[in-house]
């Protein structure tokens, strides 16, 4: 009836797991008391949770990448503290079976579920008005996209309570992630949870590309397009051409693991090596999904606070470009150490090198839009200025993995990891808080305490150096990665130094909450009733801060680059003569809905309830012929409505 | 690929007067470790050449790279909103001659790096023979759930967790996996190499000097990863062949049954030798995966 479901799953003979999961689970109960009794209820499914708005789903995607920022980090600190501890024949405090686990959900989730959420609800919000234009092409489909994330990071966090996670490492490298190695549901909890979510990436990757290849403003060609967009339009092709690849690539592995086949086994013509590929094939364009948008973060933050316009546009859309198609070429250095032999060794290793010439191309035309600028220090400048810093470095060790003979003493050591962590916390993490702050105001309608995200910054810079610093050098020592204790006492003091860093990096995600909650209590002092408090030069300042549903009352007409800019300087900014009505599309609660029939089914599958499984699709279809077919799409705003918003946004504007 | 003569590689320390003072202020680094181990301080030629290659190339990128550190500090403050004296040009945003430079600066840089990994990749590929006079010691390694075995298989002897070579022989190591995917690596001899189940990869290595030398595995593997530890002990070529006298003399034998049951004991730290190993064993256990068991479970 229940599968391999008993109560055994339940892990009650481990204290601190079962207080974790318990605590979790009281605060989930506790919020939705909350919610019941303060009857927010309809507020929450009306205006969030069937939003097709692509500001509220870029929102909710934020939101979601930030509370599991909370819960990566928690297994970072946790895996920390071991190494801190276990030196020369300490045990530490955490079994391998459950250091295992921990580094696996950290690298899964920091990924899948903290980047990629973050990263992917920026673009959601900002894209389609940086286009100038009222929504993305397919707003019910954007919906669903974001609630099958988030359908997969509930997955993966009921393994805490229910089960256990892999303990494969975060790429569930076959034979061990094969079932006669790990016959435990984790595997199965990482690859349902990351089909699940896989899809909705994907569909959100069509939408994204759809939207800014067909739907732009009039005059928004291609070259005067932000280069944000330019950068979101490469990582969403990205997303397009390399998700099917990762689905593809766990489909195989889920039928080996469900269905005794041989895709990747030691038995039965099965290779391994097949799977190593196939996941790298995505995996390295992943990392350009992630870092691409970050470039375009830092390129419209430098510009913007500069007062100046973006050194080089048609060389930095060029160098996304050449980034683009170049990530698709070079996966095979993730395993230079397999024995490919010379040659090929050799051709990956330069067309790696060969991605360093754009991506140095970007970083000195950021230097040179600072030059003769008028840089105003606020915190998105210290994020971006941390960035070129610390990515230069990060950037270095990436070319020497890249040289093979190098990459056979890095490989697989804490060097390794260490150059992973300064790309991706010096370039994406440094880029998507960059992007929050930048952005926060233009959500909400207040900007962001200022001496709290300075100090948010700070922690993370320094923490970042003190915990990632030493792991270079105990890389070079010899200590590899995902070891559960070590023998060498002389390798403690820089796991204890990694150890504060992280702590250090603690204060800094602290200061970051403290400063939501502050800035929430002091809005009304920090209101934004320009729409535009950065003085900004692209098209999502034009409008109100929260903009309408409808982003712009009249669709503004784009001829130049920094459409905004352009027409402050030419003293264009005003109010049009008439509002003809527009349609904006009523919610859906399709997506909700499916993501839900999405956990049951995922759950069902995992624990091998096949009944629960079929009936959780059946649900799924029911849904979408549903809600998917509906007669009614959209709800018109009257013109007199649009005209009464406008003026009420223009009187407010007026300095008092 | 045979083993045809090559020049040396053309990046000797002497060319390049950053690279000791780059290795210096590398060593400032390890101050808590007492002295550098690892692949800093090798003990062969393949991880000297390798740590040639990893100085040399982080010297050249540097070069570059510090100056656009240096600068972009520069030009944050110098041009920051408050300093009057500075020149503010709004919309200036091109120059075909900076972005002509701005391409060839970091283009030229990786063409440079980019004959090293050619040429380096070449040289230190693993497969590839040592050019010595010396007839080379062949060495079969064996990746288990979770211990390493050396067979030695011209003298017949193996070993569990502990790998003895004599100093200044070339080793041909044969390496292949019982089940699931393991790496091969002493850091002060040079390159890692994975080891894989049904299926053998090469890898050529030479202790120059005496000395025991730390190795492992730096693949993950399973619960019982972080023990798979084993040490290299280097020493005269005299002091190895009285050590495989010994060997041959002690221990048990090692068959296709032995070795199955050596596979399925999971965790084993002890170190042991087996005075005769059955000739074949280690093809038998790449073809045909015998042994290919499932871990116990550690709980």
């Amino acid at each position: 009836m229940l599968g391999k479901l008993t109560w055994q799953a339940i892990p009650f003979n481990e204290p601190p797991a079962i207080a974790a999961s318990g605590m979790i689970v009281l605060i989930i109960l506790g919020l939705l008391a909350l919610i019941t009794v303060k009857g927010w209820w309809p507020y929450l499914w009306n205006e969030w949770l069937t939003s097709v708005d692509h500001k509220r789903i870029g929102v909710m995607y934020v939101v979601l990448a930030l509370v599991l920022l909370l819960r990566g980090f928690s297994d970072a600190i946790m895996m920390r503290t071991q190494l801190a501890l276990a030196a020369g024949g300490a045990p530490g405090y955490l079994p391998p079976d459950h250091y295992d686990q921990i580094f696996s959900a950290h690298g899964t989730i920091m990924i899948f579920f903290m980047a990629m959420p973050f990263v992917i609800g920026l673009m959601n919000f900002v894209v389609p008005l940086q286009l100038g234009v009222r929504d993305v092409a397919f707003p019910v489909l954007n919906s669903v996209s974001f609630w099958l994330t988030a359908a997969g990071a509930l997955l993966v966090n009921v393994s805490l309570m229910v089960g256990e996670f892999a303990r494969t490492g975060w790429l569930a490298y076959p034979p061990l992630s094969e079932l006669a190695f790990s016959p435990g549901v984790g595997v199965d909890y990482y690859l349902w949870s990351l089909q699940i979510s896989g899809l909705g990436t994907l569909l959100a990757g069509i939408n994204m590309v759809t939207t800014i290849l067909k739907v732009r403003a009039p005059g928004m060609s291609y070259m005067r397009m932000p280069v944000f967009c330019w950068t979101a339009l490469c990582a969403n092709m990205l997303i397009v051409a390399a998700f099917p690849i990762l689905t593809a690539t766990f489909g195989m592995l889920l039928l080996d693991r469900y269905a005794g086949m041989h895709f990747f086994t030691n038995t039965g013509g099965g290779n391994f090596m097949l799977y190593v590929n196939l996941i790298w094939m995505w995996g390295h364009p992943e990392v350009y999904i992630l870092v691409l948008p970050a470039f375009g973060i830092f390129s419209e933050v430098i510009a913007t606070f500069s007062g100046k316009q973006l050194f080089g546009y048609r060389s930095m859309v060029l160098a996304t470009l050449a980034i683009c198609v170049l990530s698709f070429m070079v996966w095979l250095h993730h395993f230079f150490t397999m024995g490919a032999g010379a040659d090929v060794n050799a051709i990956f290793g330069i067309a790696s090198m060969i991605i360093a010439i754009p991506t140095g191309v970007k970083l000195f035309n950021w230097l040179f839009t600072m030059f003769r600028g008028r840089i105003r220090f606020e915190v998105p400048v210290l994020w971006t200025i941390g960035f070129m810093v610390t990515f230069a470095m990060g950037g270095m060790t990436g070319v020497l993995l890249a040289v093979p003979p190098a990459d056979f003493v890095l490989h697989n050591s804490l060097f390794l990891v260490a150059h992973f962590h300064n790309v991706i916390i010096g370039a994406v993490v440094f880029g998507v808080m960059a992007g929050y702050y930048y952005w926060f105001p233009k959500a909400f309608g207040f900007t962001l305490h200022r001496g709290l995200g300075v100090l948010s910054f700070w922690c993370w810079f320094i923490g970042f150096y003190l915990a990632f610093f030493p792991l270079y050098a105990v890389g070079l020592l010899g200590a590899t990665r995902r070891m559960q204790h070590y023998a060498d006492l002389s390798w403690q003091p820089y796991m204890i130094a990694a150890e504060v860093g992280a702590i250090v990096i603690l204060c800094g995600i602290l200061a970051t909450i403290a400063q939501l909650v502050v800035s929430i209590r002091t809005r009304e002092s920090r209101r934004d009733l320009t729409g535009d408090p950065w003085n900004g030069r692209t098209l999502e300042w034009a409008t109100a801060s929260p903009p309408p549903v409808y982003n712009f009352a009249v669709v503004p007409k784009v001829e130049s680059l920094d459409a905004f800019w352009a027409a402050k300087q030419q003293g264009t900014v005003e109010p049009a003569q008439a509002y003809p009505a527009i349609e904006v599309p009523r919610n859906s609660p399709l997506g909700f809905l499916t993501a839900f029939c999405a956990v049951i089914s995922g759950f069902a599958l995992i624990w091998h309830i096949w009944w629960l499984a079929l009936l959780g699709l059946t649900a799924a279809a029911i849904v979408l012929v549903v809600f998917g077919w509906r007669p009614r799409i959209a709800v018109e705003v009257s013109s007199e409505q649009l005209a009464a918003d406008e003026r009420a946004r223009r009187q407010s504007m007026v300095p008092a | 690929m045979g083993n045809h003569k090559r020049p040396p590689l053309r990046l000797a320390t002497g060319k390049w007067p950053w690279t000791p003072l780059l290795a210096s202020l590398i060593a400032v680094g390890f101050a808590p470790a007492g002295h550098a181990q690892g692949v800093l301080d090798p003990h062969g030629p393949i991880a000297a050449a390798e740590r040639e290659i990893l100085l040399n190339a982080t010297a050249i990128m540097l070069v570059v790279v510090i100056p656009v550190i240096v600068l972009t500090l520069i030009f944050a403050w110098w041009y920051r909103a408050s300093n009057a004296r500075a020149t503010y040009t709004p919309d200036w945003a091109h120059s075909g001659r900076i972005e002509f430079v701005v391409w060839s600066i970091p283009a030229l840089v990786i063409l440079l790096l980019a004959s090293v990994a050619w040429m380096s990749s070449h040289d230190l590929d693993p497969a590839r023979p040592l050019a010595s006079s010396l007839k080379p010691l062949r060495i079969e390694v064996v990746s288990l759930d979770w211990k390493w075995l050396f067979i030695y298989p011209e003298a017949g002897v193996a070993t569990l967790n502990q790998l003895t070579v004599p100093e200044g022989v070339p080793v041909e190591f044969v390496l292949t996996s019982t089940n699931v995917m393991n790496a091969f690596w002493v850091p002060q001899l040079g390159s890692q190499i994975y080891t894989m189940p049904g299926m053998t990869t090469r890898l050529n290595l030479l202790a120059d000097r005496k000395g025991d030398y730390a190795g492992f595995s730096s693949n993950f593997s399973g619960d019982g990863f972080s023990d798979m530890r084993f040490v290299v002990h280097a020493v005269t070529p005299a002091a190895f062949s009285s050590w495989l006298a010994l060997a041959r003399s002690q221990g048990g034998s090692l068959d296709a049954g032995a070795y199955s049951q050596l596979a399925r004991t999971g965790s084993d730290v002890s170190l042991k030798s087996y005075r005769s190993v059955e000739p074949g064993l280690f093809e038998r256990i790449e073809r045909e995966s015998i042994g290919a068991v499932a871990p116990p479970m550690e709980h």
